[in-house]
């Protein structure tokens, strides 16, 4: 079930389909020279988007405005920038691989990145704006005891933020060698320190606007580039299908499923992952304080989600019109010694270099560097929010929260939040570099599951369920931890693929299946045997709760713990 | 707003059955988005052969290229749905809840 790694590290991060020893990776090219055309473009966005962080630099003053840019973004940008974040590298490189390498199982792992959003949209989005300040973690700490929630949520978020961080970096370094010919640490440091200055010095409204520039690039590119492959085909995609049938060493099989999904329980875990973790991120989350109201944010959801499905769309033509066209250009291919190539193993670079390839194919090299440099850039948005919400989780949620007891110095607050910036981005190059030449897929499956079954599972529960306590809700979130870690440490990916132990002693490839019901199970069995008169306070919290969730009119004072 | 004021609107029967109205809207839209995923799920791991059906006769395009793309769609016109309903209904209805309490007094 190797795929079905592969499939996770398609939306969720690089690395996975980047990683070596994975199932559709393909000759790497000996030697890359330095791309002129790509360097060019892509230096051109480093420079529009420090002028953005230089304006936002101005209108970064206070923590508010660090968090969330002062709750000043409309519903439709947060909508782009929600889409900014999601569509990374990976999903775009990633699952135009998959479908020109298995076809229309590609689609099947489109959907399963899609339909997180539905829930986020009908079970967060709205008490997440109502109840929250600056992350999730004040909306599930709005009638807890402090300490302990903020402890546990802020330790699950940051894990999640390190490894997604790592992920992101080492596919990073990779891809980035294979497009620009840079060698690997370099790319690790440039990345690296351009995370920093966007978000030290623009904060959220940087992010913010690098992320929706980045989304904006990547949508006209990948429509450029379907719109034309289509056109070769007299956009009928009937014509297309036949073409790629025909081509295709699989031939008419890969219009069906099949070849991915052998083993239901496995892709029944790495749905509901996929599914919740999508509802667990942090960075994700804490988009959702920037807009404001809940008015806003449901439209934020909204845009994002129809812009999502349009991307998922969009590579699903171009990974089908590559099988299409790309057989016409043998000097993508490693050919064997009589000259002959196999479509789907022998592209140069992998499966994951179709897009770019099918860029090259259809509008030369100055297409080809104009999606290398947007791809850069996509892998820059996301490793820039999920600093943010490092960095925010320390100085917030730890600092001002708890250690400071809301009493926090804003100055000093400050300070810590760009201090944190900065050990981020270090620790991040740094584990970049040390993990290179480590099989990180594993990183993925952790990162998702750990979402979605610590952080979801609370959320969700302390939103619509009376009877949780801060009992329950320490017991239920620490059991989805330890459960998430123990069974993804004893899986195949990690105990076959980086041990290289014989026999993984779990089955399952992604630990959601078990963790995310053993997650809601501890938070009702401990709620309900917690007998505490605390307990018996915060369910009656629970009535003020919803009306501030349902109405927006929580006194902004009173979040400020 | 006063806290006799929050107090009056949580108690009343309208509120409640707002809040109550709201919660089923979002749980079975909830339920719909899991049974039509998890429903396509089941057709790919127990029945392939559905899916790998042409669209027509003699069509390369199949079934599941097209039930794919109506999930996508059914995804994002869920979503919309669930917006248009907050900002038709129920978002003028607990406004209007609000104004008629801050008037009570």
């Amino acid at each position: 079930m190797k795929s079905l790694r592969i499939l996770c590290g398609a939306t969720l991060a690089s690395a996975a389909t980047f990683a070596r020893a994975n199932g559709i990776s393909g000759p790497v090219p000996d030697h890359v020279e330095l791309n002129p055309v790509a360097i060019g473009m892509f230096v051109l966005f480093v420079l529009v988007t420090l002028a953005i962080t230089r304006w936002a630099s101005r209108r970064t003053r206070t923590t508010r405005d660090f968090y969330s840019a002062g709750g000043g973004i409309t519903g439709f940008q947060n909508g782009l920038a929600i889409a900014g974040d999601y569509m990374s590298a990976a999903s775009f490189l990633g699952l135009s691989g998959m479908v020109f390498v298995f076809g229309f199982d590609g689609l099947i792992y489109s959907i399963g990145f899609l339909v997180g959003w539905p829930f986020v949209m009908f079970l967060l989005a709205e008490p997440l704006r109502n109840l929250g300040k600056f992350t999730f973690v004040d909306v599930v700490a709005y009638r807890f005891a402090q300490a302990p929630i903020r402890l546990l949520t802020a330790s699950t978020s940051l894990v999640v933020v390190i490894f997604y961080l790592v992920v992101q970096m080492v596919g990073a370094g990779k891809l980035i060698q294979l497009l620009f010919g840079l060698d690997y640490w370099m790319a690790e440091v440039v990345v690296g320190a351009l995370m920093v200055v966007y978000v030290f010095f623009g904060g959220m409204t940087a992010t913010t606007w690098v992320q929706i520039i980045k989304a904006v690039l990547l949508l006209c590119g990948a429509t450029f580039m379907a719109v034309s492959a289509l056109a070769q085909f007299g956009f009928s995609p009937e014509a297309m299908f036949r073409h790629a049938v025909d081509v295709h060493p699989d031939h008419l099989s890969i219009m069906a499923p099949g070849k991915l999904l052998k083993d239901p329980l496995n892709a029944f875990s790495l749905g509901i992952a996929l599914m919740f973790g999508t509802a667990g991120f942090p960075h994700i989350l804490m988009r959702f304080f920037t807009v404001p109201s809940a008015k806003e944010a449901r439209k934020s959801v909204f845009v994002a989600t129809g812009f999502i499905g349009y991307f998922y769309l969009l590579t699903f033509i171009i990974g089908f019109s590559a099988i299409a066209l790309l057989g016409q250009h043998p000097e993508f291919f490693k050919a064997g010694a009589d000259g002959s190539f196999n479509l789907t193993h022998d592209l140069i670079g992998g499966s994951n270099m179709v897009a770019v390839k099918l860029a090259q194919a259809i509008g030369g090299n100055m297409f080809y560097g104009f999606i290398a440099a947007v791809t850069f850039a996509t892998i820059l948005a996301v490793v820039a929010g999920l600093t943010l919400s490092g960095a925010t989780t320390v100085s917030h949620d730890l600092y001002a929260c708890w250690l400071a007891n809301g009493r926090a110095d804003d100055r000093k607050e400050m300070r810590i939040s760009r201090i944190s910036t900065v050990i981020l981005s270090l620790v991040a190059i740094g584990l970049g570099i040390l993990f290179e030449n480590i099989n990180v897929a594993f990183l993925v499956g952790l990162v998702a599951a750990v979402a979605a079954s610590a952080n979801f599972p609370v959320l969700v529960s302390s939103i619509f369920w009376r009877g949780m306590t801060t009992r329950g809700a320490v017991m239920g979130g620490a059991l989805g931890l330890v459960s998430s870690v123990l069974l993804t440490l004893f899986s195949k990916s990690v105990w076959v693929d980086v041990l290289h132990q014989a026999h993984a002693p779990v089955f399952l490839d992604n630990p959601a299946l078990v963790s995310v019901p053993l997650a809601f199970f501890g938070i009702w069995a401990f709620s309900m045997l917690d007998r505490s008169a605390r307990g018996r306070k915060e369910q009656e919290a629970f009535a003020m709760q919803e009306f501030y969730g349902h109405t927006g009119l929580l006194p902004t004072e009173a979040v400020n713990h | 707003m006063q806290q006799s004021q929050i107090d009056a609107i949580k108690a009343s029967p309208a509120y409640r059955r707002l809040v109550a109205s709201r919660r089923r809207f979002s749980f079975a839209l909830t339920a719909l988005m899991i049974l039509t995923y998890y429903g396509f799920i089941l057709f790919v791991a127990l029945s392939p052969q559905t899916l790998s059906r042409p669209l027509y006769a003699g069509a390369a395009t199949s079934t599941g290229v097209l039930v794919g793309v109506a999930i996508i769609l059914v995804a994002v016109g869920l979503t919309g749905w669930y917006v248009r309903r907050a900002n038709q209904t129920l978002d003028p209805l607990m406004s209007t809840l609000l104004k008629q309490a801050r008037q009570g007094d």
